[in-house]
């Protein structure tokens, strides 16, 4: 077996994940241009949300992810009607310290033994691990559902964005929020639905994390969090192909370096090739004006 | 530097030299608890760090997510240096301190001479990239510097941080800070960030300004490090990351954009709310106190988004000539 090529095919498998995560991030990034760092932690809320429904009410797969989807989008939704919808037209940067309130708060909130608990916890698979051999590397069978889930949210998001009412509606607020509003967008539903549409995705990644690296924890999405907003910077924030291609890099850069070097550089290079890359590119790869915005 | 000046330097300084007096004869005596001086002297340490950065952000408008990289180069150089060489000479702890923060200030050169083309959102990614970066490297630097302790943290460094070293270090900064705000250098930052352009069509050459508020910003934090390390006697990576940066530009926020008066206070009441939760709540409810730190923060921010003080300064730290 190809050692080189089985780590590509793990850091598909990571670069999957970061992508779901990355969307919602270029998403709310592109209609409202605020860095929502509480995406990453209602990611671990998909988590735990994914880990109840298996161990507490053992429902299966497709009822996990639904849940996992309707929890974190009503989460995402409330947290946006709440904490930035009133600063909506205050200093940027006011909406970004809340943001970061808000992270905080679900990160410790979540951690009481009340809630979810401080402690790491073992997430459950309900399925017995197995693998395709092929001639120069394996998959395993939670890399198949990575892979195949994240296909279908990626066509289902482009099919949302392309070719729907709500889609013209997203791109138009993303275009310009004033003017859509004249046009007869309800630019405050819209940009609800663009939260919640992203932290659909990121409680997907939520629960799929949960399959692929078993420990779950508060604080579980953070790093996950900032290498995936890193990915949508990469990619070229406000691209939805762009968040997927630098979800991708980020992977790959990562099991790489693992591999190959040590794990305790991954964050370095991972976070080494985003500066080069903006400095080669201010706006990301696929950053030009051509790029539609969410 | 001319007679005036000095007056003006003198004048300014009193106060904070008739407080280190007070403080040093206040805490050799015994008369207060030396957990509260010491959380004084970080709160006066964090002071200067969010000064720093109320310069490269408030007054220049550089939107920086790595500030505490800055922090923990001047601590780990500072460090190093009083380790190695230091013993307990208060001079050389004086010059390890200025060492450090020029170290700093090197660093910020070179990473500002890339990174400074970027714009807003941008380059707050690259200098959080870049905090992540120096964070591995704290992580690694036993691999090339044993002294450095890497993961395991850095022991062994000498307690010379004082009362009188904080307070005069936050007057000194404070003197510094205002100086330059109400220079023409400090009014062509505050040009730059009100528009680049418009302030580059007026004649100002904007790189290099940008350049060098950065710079000048980044030394604040490396001499605060300096500091930082030499109060806690002990250095880990985990005090330098993102969280740590993210610290200092709340406060910095908080406290108003663009204000030094606002620094202050938040810096001040930042760090003692954090201590004062610790006592204050009852010892089986202690967690509590990171949720109810984010609510305070966003309540803060829902009803004063542009800050607590907005544009008022304390009238030590307006335009000496007015």
């Amino acid at each position: 077996m190809d050692y080189f090529l089985q780590q590509v095919v793990n850091g598909l498998q990571l670069g999957f994940v970061y992508a779901l995560i990355a969307l919602g991030y270029t998403m709310v990034y592109g209609i409202v241009r605020l860095i929502n760092f509480a995406h990453g932690d209602v990611f671990m809320v998909g988590a735990f949300i994914g880990l109840y429904a298996i161990e507490g009410a053992r429902l299966p797969l497709a009822a996990v992810f639904l849940l996992a989807i309707c929890g974190c989008a009503l989460l995402a939704v409330a947290m946006e009607r709440i904490a930035y919808r009133p600063l909506r037209n205050a200093p940027r940067i006011a909406s970004l310290i809340t943001a970061i309130g808000v992270s905080l708060f679900l990160e410790y909130f979540t951690s009481l033994r009340q809630v979810f608990g401080p402690n790491f916890y073992p997430f459950p698979r309900p399925f017995a691990i197995s693998a395709w051999e092929f001639r120069n590397f394996a998959i395993t069978n939670i890399q198949a559902i990575i892979f195949t889930v994240t296909l279908c949210c990626l066509v289902l998001l482009q099919f949302v964005v392309r070719k729907t009412r709500l889609g013209r509606a997203m791109r138009a607020v993303s275009h310009d929020h004033v003017t859509a509003g004249l046009m007869g967008v309800n630019v405050d539903l819209t940009i609800s639905v663009t939260f919640g549409l992203g932290a659909a995705l990121a409680g997907v990644g939520g629960v799929l994390y949960g399959f692929a690296y078993p420990q779950v924890n508060t604080f579980m999405g953070v790093m996950p969090g900032l290498k995936a907003f890193t990915a949508a910077v990469l990619g070229g924030i406000g691209s939805i192909p762009g968040a997927v291609l630098g979800g991708l890099i980020m992977g790959q850069s990562e099991t790489l370096t693992s591999a190959y070097l040590s794990s305790t550089y991954r964050d370095g290079i991972a976070f080494l090739i985003l500066i080069l890359v903006l400095l080669l590119r201010p706006t990301g790869i696929l950053g030009t004006q051509r790029t539609e915005k969410v | 530097m001319g007679m005036k000046a000095l007056l003006g330097l003198a004048r300014f300084m009193a106060p904070f030299a008739a407080a280190a007096a007070a403080g040093t004869v206040l805490s050799s005596a015994g008369a207060v608890n030396m957990y509260w001086v010491q959380i004084f002297q970080l709160a006066c340490i964090t002071a200067v760090s969010a000064l720093g950065l109320n310069v490269i952000y408030g007054f220049t408008g550089l939107f920086s997510l790595g500030h505490a990289a800055f922090y923990g180069i001047g601590a780990y150089g500072a460090a190093l240096l009083m380790k190695t060489g230091g013993g307990e000479s208060q001079a050389f702890f004086l010059a390890s301190l200025l060492a450090g923060g020029a170290g700093a200030a090197l660093i910020a050169w070179l990473v500002g001479l890339s990174t400074l083309r970027l714009t807003s959102d941008y380059l707050g990614i690259a200098t959080l990239g870049f905090g992540i970066i120096m964070k591995v490297v704290f992580d690694n630097a036993d691999a090339f510097l044993p002294q450095l302790g890497g993961a395991r943290g850095m022991t062994g460094i000498p307690k010379m941080t004082g009362v009188a070293w904080a307070v005069m270090f936050l007057g000194a900064f404070l003197f510094a800070a205002r100086n330059l705000v109400h220079s023409s250098y400090g009014r062509a930052l505050v040009a730059i960030r009100e528009d680049e352009v418009a302030a580059g069509a007026a004649g100002i050459d904007t790189f290099r300004y940008k350049l060098a508020g950065f710079v000048v910003g980044c030394s604040f934090a490396g001499v605060a490090g300096g500091l930082y390390a030499h109060l806690y006697a002990f250095l880990h990576p985990s005090n330098f990351d993102f969280f740590k940066s993210v610290d200092v530009l709340m406060i910095v926020v908080l406290g108003g954009l663009g204000n030094m008066s606002g620094t202050l206070v938040a810096s001040f009441g930042w760090i003692f709310l954090l201590e004062g939760l610790r006592v204050a709540l009852p010892p089986d409810y202690i967690e509590l106190r990171w949720v109810l730190i984010p609510v305070l923060l966003v309540v803060t921010m829902l009803r004063r988004p542009q800050g607590l003080f907005g544009i008022r300064e304390f009238r030590f730290l307006r335009d000496a000539s007015e």
